[in-house]
């Protein structure tokens, strides 16, 4: 009747409970406090994202019925100029970035080979301290002191005679939050990334992904200080009165833009680039071949992040700075488009000399290019100093940066969530729905935002409540709001095809796409350790070149949490290292930095109380755990 | 080209007074041929890169079923070249519009050699004050919310904030620049063509940001001259006892603790200079249409008109309020 028990399975089971036994969180509450699991962390980042993106989403919608026709009244000026603050705000310091990060934390160990990040309690921090975040905007938001200033907040208007109150403290604080959550972040996958990749996974056979987000993390590690400076400046300035923007005390409002701009310039690309590491991980897989010019697009991704930072310039070329030094970050900033023609080229003949198969992940990467390079032209004009003097700050800007955020992250982001979603519940997403989805967002969002383009060039600047009726803005205006709309439905159709598969979805198996990287090795979803074994890797495609089996080694404790760390250029296998266990003190730490951070926007002895708590609580995160020796007198006991 | 810019233009049936597709004068003449060789170049980059993609998609169509081998690296010669080739062709493409940007960047800064009429602008929260130099005495003259230029001298506007920074843009003539309080700039603008003209402030300044607008009139020069020596002269005296009236109200109330108006007591310097009230074609910052009616609404309700404006509500018996608004008007 049954089969005879067979002893290897029966084997490789046990060992598998006993990884997972040890890799799993505690239950219940507990376990959800204290957990450092990488793919619970992603997946908390992942949620918080979605409610962020459908509330700033729906203050789109408000903003855009409010634009849809000349002179309505429909929000007053003060709740317009909160709507527009918060949106931008939330899109770009709470949503693209940290979701960049959280697709990260998820997928990098898994890409790996690896169980976990290499410092798991510092990912659990950065959520708690993005979370943090979140809150320091939301809930001033529900007690009516929004931010009103925009997603940069320039002084003088933000300083404390034009903004008192706490509108602007908030902004800035919430930035130094979502700043320091971040900075964590990239510390954690820049040391994964360097050290704990799979034996022969040397720097060469590093997929494009790993690359990406190393060089996304290299690049928040510098530019997200000057962000942090600046908004510190700002409320240094108000709370006691530095003077860093004041003219009349000695200060200068444009350096408030030349730091904030050295940061928000590179943050662009550290949205992008993770984008382009997900566009070739689907193209490759989708085309059924490795992808066509593997080292150009690395190369471009390197050389894109050099170019980011030298030319902060262009968004402040209204300013009147000298005009030949204008013309050197024109340059600079069209320059970009060698590196981003490359890698639109590397994927498109990658599609063509392969066998494409047009799933959902495919058809968003057709989407992205159709749409992103749209927004990489109208950016070749706006890098021109000159032509530049009629489109900033008009709705030309607005459509641009649209299409490139939306169309050059959000498009890709889709696509990966479609990707990798088998991967992370076990369960294929809707095809038909995801086409519809696509369809609607696709074309939603084009006939939203294209318009706009034309709304700048007919002279409607942007951050404008209303306009008048002799403009003759309305009729694009009502074309937009309904295109908006129309994306926004294909974003609600997404979500419910992506929250309902968990339930309706097919079983996916550990590789439905039949993809080339190492998460694809794992069961879908991962266990809490999520490999039992370390892959060995011979080729930048292991699961094609594997013959469908994979090389792995062992040699990692059964007993306790134990990594792999690896040379940083060769992948040599050097030690195995402790992993921590699960802790609360990354959420304590969070809530006395997050103590000391909401007390600093009311006095300045904020910082030097609150300086106490975090000590003491990183003191006890750190606290040595004496090893339990393997040897002497008490060994008999403890076995 | 200019033909499917137009017809861009007609797609949103604008007025044509506010837009950089429409220039009227040298510097937004040269940035729109900037913006001619920039659609064009784009335009040629956009329809190769979708022409690309939609070859890959159509060589595609036979094998759209699953569960092919996947191929690992295999002999990529020919695309390799082709990748040389559309880099070689993206840098020149790129040499092009570097080189076109230069030569507008040029021709936007060779104005300031020339002999320039100079007017200061100063943005303030939410109206432009402007001042001419009255090239009899060298006396200022001020006004607000209406520039006026003559045609073929180059202007040079000097730009000045006072309260938080702002950006001078009028699209029919030059690009904008931006008001920075401490900071000095200044934008040359050289008119070619006669008529009228609209401006709006182009940086986030606060609630009013939307309805800070200005007029600009392109004068022939000898109406220029003649508008600038009656801007010059002080307000004219009450011609009837209504206007009299008025201004009685005007000088002796609230009114003048903001606002001037030269030749009378009024003398306050925090609102727009009324002297010549009756001349602008706008009120508020191109929020309301001047007329009689308008005016009384705007002293009876400025913050239902312009929410979070700096003028408050003037409470006035509906003869004072009649009355003032007859003076004001007569103020040509």
């Amino acid at each position: 009747m049954s089969t005879a028990p067979d002893p290897v399975a029966a084997a490789a089971a046990a060992y598998t409970d006993q990884l997972a036994s040890v890799w799993s969180d505690a239950p219940g509450l507990w376990g959800f406090l204290t957990t450092v699991n990488h793919k619970r962390i992603a997946a908390r980042y992942i949620l918080a994202v979605v409610a962020l993106m459908f509330l700033a989403g729906m203050l789109a919608l408000d903003m855009r019925l409010q634009l849809s026709q000349p002179n309505l009244n429909r929000m007053d000026p003060q709740l317009y100029n909160e709507s527009f603050s918060l949106h931008g705000s939330t899109m770009l310091f709470l949503v693209s970035v940290p979701v960049m990060e959280a697709m990260a934390i998820w997928l990098v160990p898994l890409m790996l080979g690896q169980r976990n990040l290499a410092f798991p309690r510092l990912g659990a921090f950065s959520f708690w301290l993005y979370l943090g975040g979140v809150l320091m905007l939301w809930v001033p938001h529900e007690l009516g002191i929004t931010p009103d200033l925009g997603w940069f907040e320039y002084p003088p208007l933000s300083g404390p005679t034009y903004s008192p109150g706490h509108r602007a403290d908030i902004w800035a604080q919430m930035i130094t939050f979502t700043e320091v959550a971040a900075l964590a972040a990239s510390v954690n996958i820049v040391a994964t990334i360097l050290k704990m990749r799979p034996p022969g996974m040397t720097l060469a056979r590093m997929p494009l992904f790993l690359w990406a987000m190393l060089i996304t993390s290299l690049m928040t590690m510098v530019a997200l200080p000057a962000v942090m400076l600046v908004t510190s400046m700002l409320i240094a300035d108000r709370l006691v009165s530095t003077h860093f923007f004041v003219p009349a005390g000695g200060g200068d409002p444009v350096l408030f833009q030349h730091l904030f701009w050295f940061f928000g310039h590179p943050e662009v690309y550290i949205i992008f680039i993770p984008a382009t590491g997900f566009v070739t991980a689907i193209v490759e897989t989708f085309s059924r071949r490795s992808v066509f010019g593997h080292t150009a697009l690395v190369l471009s991704v390197i050389s894109i992040a050099v170019l980011a930072f030298g030319l902060w310039v262009h968004h402040m070329f209204a300013v009147g700075l000298p005009r030949l030094g204008n013309d050197f970050y024109t340059a600079a900033s069209m320059a970009i488009a060698v590196p981003a023609g490359v890698q639109i080229f590397c994927w498109i003949a990658t599609i063509w000399s392969g066998r494409p198969r047009f799933a959902t992940p495919l058809l968003w990467v057709a989407g992205f290019i159709m749409t992103f390079v749209i927004g990489g032209l109208s950016g070749i004009m706006t890098a021109s100093a000159p032509l530049d003097l009629q489109l900033t700050d008009t709705y030309f800007i607005v459509a641009h940066l649209h299409y490139v955020l939306i169309g050059g992250a959000i498009f890709p982001l889709l696509g990966a969530f479609c990707y990798w979603y088998p991967k992370a519940t076990g369960r294929m997403m809707s095809e038909r729905w995801g086409v519809i989805a696509f369809l609607l967002i696709v074309g939603g969002f084009n006939l939203g935002f294209f318009p706009m383009h034309v709304l700048g060039l007919e002279g409607m600047p942007r951050r404008v409540y209303t306009y008048g009726p002799e403009m003759g803005w309305g009729t694009l205006n009502l074309v937009a709001t309904i295109g908006s709309t129309i994306a926004i439905l294909g974003g609600l159709v997404f979500v419910a095809n992506a929250f309902l598969s968990q339930w309706w979805g097919r079983p996916a198996g550990a590789n439905p796409w039949g993809g080339a990287t190492l998460e694809w090795a794992a069961p879908s979803p991962p266990p809490p350790h999520n490999f039992d074994h370390t892959p060995v890797v011979d080729s930048l495609t292991p699961m094609w070149t594997a013959g469908g089996t994979l090389n792995v080694m062992d040699g990692l404790g059964l007993e306790k949490r134990e990594v792999l760390i690896t040379s940083v250029i060769d992948a040599v296998p050097q030690y195995r290292q402790k992993s921590p266990e699960p802790s609360l003190w990354p959420l304590i730490a969070g809530l006395a930095v997050t103590m000391m951070f909401v007390g600093s926007i009311f006095t300045p002895w904020a910082i030097v109380w609150g300086a106490i708590p975090i000590a003491a609580s990183l003191t006890m995160w750190f606290w040595p755990q004496r090893e339990r020796r393997p040897s002497g007198p008490m060994r008999g006991r403890l076995r | 080209m200019r033909r499917g810019l137009a017809f861009l233009l007609l797609l949103g049936g604008c007025a044509g007074q506010q837009t950089p597709l429409a220039p009227g004068g040298e510097q937004a003449a040269s940035l729109f041929t900037l913006f001619g060789l920039m659609m064009a170049v784009t335009s040629v980059f956009y329809v190769l890169v979708l022409g690309f993609l939609g070859w890959a998609a159509w060589r595609a169509r036979g094998h759209w079923s699953r569960g092919a081998a996947p191929v690992v690296e295999p002999d990529d010669v020919g695309l390799s070249r082709s990748l040389v080739v559309w880099a070689a062709l993206i840098i020149a493409g790129l040499f092009l519009l570097v080189g076109g940007s230069f030569v507008a960047e040029r021709a936007l800064a060779s104005a300031r050699a020339r002999e320039a009429l100079q007017v200061s602008v100063t943005g303030h929260q939410w109206w432009w004050r402007i001042q001419y130099r009255d090239p009899a005495t060298g006396a200022v003259v001020e006004t607000a919310n209406e520039l006026h230029l003559p045609v073929g001298r180059t202007a040079r506007i000097e730009l000045g904030a006072a309260d938080v920074i702002h950006s001078f843009w009028v699209p029919n003539l030059s690009g904008k620049l931006d008001m920075i309080p401490g900071r000095a700039n200044s934008v040359d603008i050289t008119p070619r063509q006669l008529g009228w003209f609209r401006g709006q402030c182009a940086e986030f300044c606060g609630a009013q940001h939307a309805h800070m607008a200005f007029s600009v009139k392109v004068d022939t020069p000898a109406e220029f001259a003649a508008w600038l020596a009656a801007q010059a002269r002080p307000a004219a005296t009450p011609a009837d006892a209504a206007a009299a009236r008025g201004q009685r109200v005007v000088v002796g109330g609230q009114c003048a603790m903001c606002h001037v108006i030269r030749g009378t007591a009024a003398g306050g310097r925090a609102g727009p200079d009324l002297t010549h009230i009756g001349s602008r074609r706008t009120l508020a910052a191109g929020t309301l249409v001047n007329t009689r009616g308008g005016m009384q609404g705007w002293i009876a309700h400025p913050q239902a008109i312009k929410p979070g404006t700096m003028m408050p509500p003037v409470a006035l018996d509906p003869a004072d309020a009649d009355a003032v608004s007859r003076y004001l008007e007569s103020l040509k």
